[in-house]
């Protein structure tokens, strides 16, 4: 080969390289972005609403004459719907993966594990159809008294939305536990119950609770379903009858309306999509810490 | 007294309450995974009986309108198939390119690790998250607008992470055998990556392609941040004109206190699930291909 040849190859070689490298790279831009840009509204909104108030004080009013900025109606309509959807989502979630683990044929878990992928692949605005026309008219009747829209509808369907993630990353986790545990314990006489509880599930925790903790910030940050369903009343409230409003369907129905640039309400947005943001980031980061920290590695 | 009986005796109080319990715990897991399958069942009857009635050629072929009798997802349709075009185009490229580096070419340290955490938590970052980034970035800053692309723009950034940890799990799986071979034959890293690698890997990017643009076409939130509307009398027919997509549709059908508008939504569900279920079945076929061709 001809030294030329060679010296464009290795030029060749070293642009593809950066090229590949910068689209790797791009990624962290899009995350300086969302902070930036999450920064500097936010930080003009601080300028003129104290942090203190914006912890506090119980009313969320922004578009009334009498301004109140207080996040705790919405945080509380967000944790209201996700700790809905935990109690219906978590042990339905992992007992299908239990289920699906040890219990079923691998036929059967060849039908069954599409239909759950298809469950999460429904887009959420159809889930705050089936809220809104299926759940929450059944509601109505059983508990009379109840707002058309409430928390309870919208928690029900975000936590069936939430079962596939719940099953399929507690699947993983199952499935990852080497079998020579199982036969041990079946050899000291254990039941399929006893094995499953006692054995499987502690040694897979670590990817358990890891999947917990994304299915429930799944549910902070759902945003159509909740919209739809638990409607646009910033309320604070323990009665997941009444309307509520989350942080997501606050952000839709603020921009939906009318929000020029440069006003206190357009940034409400973004102080509470920030507010969103952390929130939702730090349960991600917790989630891979638990499973860095505590799994259980098998050879 | 033992806890155990005698081979042939038959079974202990304790024997028999362990497998009962057991019994018990199995119909329990069985029931729990009824619960995802019958609420899909459940859903689709329900969206069906509401919305087939109301679902003829019509209503794809026609605007949407005050009047609900008249109305249909032309519109709709037309944009989300611009969306997912414009998505696929901006998104396919990049994201694949991440992935071969991370896996190919990047070296092992504290660079490689950091990209790879902000991939991982880019995943986890709520979609109106996105909206408010697109909305700020190409919407205001940018001048683009309440157009197409700032949608697309917006929706790629949204399923850049799912694409790129896709892509890489299907590089991870090609065997190291074959690097090897084609380094022994003299190729350089980017002929091993371009004639081996990426062809091998390549089913298993698509799908996951597939399936990020699947949940692309079913967004809603991050386009009412751009500024897409529910209502829209025409197709858009360049990148800068305004648009709406069929989830945005049904939504502001869905806002509506009318039976006919809920009708009306119920059938526009139908038009974008059969649309998705379109995109699902090819990432369906591309799979099993690739798993026969092993």
């Amino acid at each position: 080969m001809s030294l030329t040849a060679k010296g464009s190859r290795t030029l060749r070689e070293g642009v593809i390289g950066a090229v590949l490298f910068a689209c790797a790279a791009a990624s962290t831009l899009v995350t300086i972005g969302v902070v930036l840009v999450l920064l500097r509204e936010t930080l003009t909104f601080f300028a003129e609403v104290s942090l203190v108030d914006f912890l506090t004080d119980t009313r969320w009013e922004p578009m009334f004459q009498d301004q109140h900025f207080g996040v705790m109606p919405l945080l509380s309509g967000s944790l209201m719907v996700a700790v809905g959807a935990g109690v219906i989502a978590l042990p339905v979630g992992l007992m299908t993966a239990i289920f699906l683990s040890e219990y079923s044929s691998s036929r059967l878990r060849r039908a069954l594990k599409p239909m759950l992928e298809v469950l999460a692949g429904i887009p959420t605005v159809v889930y705050g159809y089936f809220a809104l026309t299926f759940i929450t008219p059944i509601l109505r009747i059983v508990f009379p008294g109840t707002d058309i829209f409430n928390a309870a509808s919208a928690s029900i369907v975000v936590g069936v939305m939430i079962i596939p993630t719940v099953a399929s990353l507690s699947e993983d986790a199952l499935r990852a536990v080497p079998d020579s545990l199982r036969e041990g314990a079946y050899g000291l006489g254990a039941t399929k119950l006893e094995v499953s509880t006692t054995v499987v599930v502690p040694a897979a925790l670590s990817g358990i609770i890891a999947s917990f903790i994304l299915a429930i910030s799944r549910a902070i940050g759902e945003t159509m379903a909740v919209t739809i369903a638990a409607g646009n009343l910033a309320n604070l409230t323990l009665n997941p009858l009444e309307s509520i409003q989350t942080m997501t369907a606050y952000i839709v129905s603020a921009s939906l309306g009318d929000t020029p640039q440069g006003t206190i309400a357009y940034q409400t947005l973004f102080a509470v999509a920030m507010t969103l943001f952390l929130i939702t980031l730090a349960m991600n980061v917790l989630s891979q810490w638990v499973l860095s920290r505590f799994r259980e590695e098998y050879q | 007294m033992s806890v155990h009986a005698p081979l042939g005796t038959g079974e202990t109080a304790f024997d028999r309450r362990r497998r009962i319990k057991g019994k018990v715990f199995a119909w329990m897991c069985g029931a729990a995974t009824l619960v995802g399958v019958a609420a899909l069942a459940i859903l689709l009857v329900d969206v069906l009986i509401d919305g087939l009635p109301r679902l003829d050629l019509a209503f794809l072929n026609s605007f949407a309108s005050r009047f609900p009798e008249r109305a249909g997802v032309k519109a709709a349709l037309a944009g989300s198939i611009w969306i997912l075009g414009l998505t696929a185009v901006i998104s396919f490229p990049i994201s694949v390119a991440a992935a071969i580096y991370l896996e190919e070419y990047a070296p092992k340290g504290w660079i490689t690790k950091a990209i790879q955490t902000n991939i991982a938590n880019l995943a986890g970052v709520p979609s109106i998250v996105y909206g408010i980034l697109g909305l700020a970035l190409f919407v205001r800053a940018l001048g683009l607008e309440r157009s197409v692309i700032s949608g697309a723009l917006t929706l790629s950034l949204l399923i850049m992470p799912v694409i790129i940890m896709a892509s890489q799990e299907a590089i991870r799986a090609v065997p190291g055998t074959i690097r090897e071979a084609a380094y022994g034959l003299g190729a350089t890293r980017w002929q091993v990556v371009r004639h081996q690698v990426l062809p091998m890997a390549m089913p298993g990017v698509l799908t996951g392609t597939i399936l990020a643009l699947s949940r692309a076409v079913g967004e809603t939130a991050p386009l009412i941040m751009v500024g897409a509307v529910g209502f829209l009398a025409f197709t858009p027919s360049g990148l800068t004109d305004q648009f709406t997509v069929l989830p945005l549709q049904i939504y502001s059908w869905i806002s509506r206190p009318q039976d006919e508008f809920r009708q009306l939504a119920a059938a526009g569900i139908i038009v974008l699930l059969a649309l998705l279920l379109t995109m699902n079945a090819v990432a369906i076929i591309l799979r099993n291909r690739a798993q026969m061709g092993r």
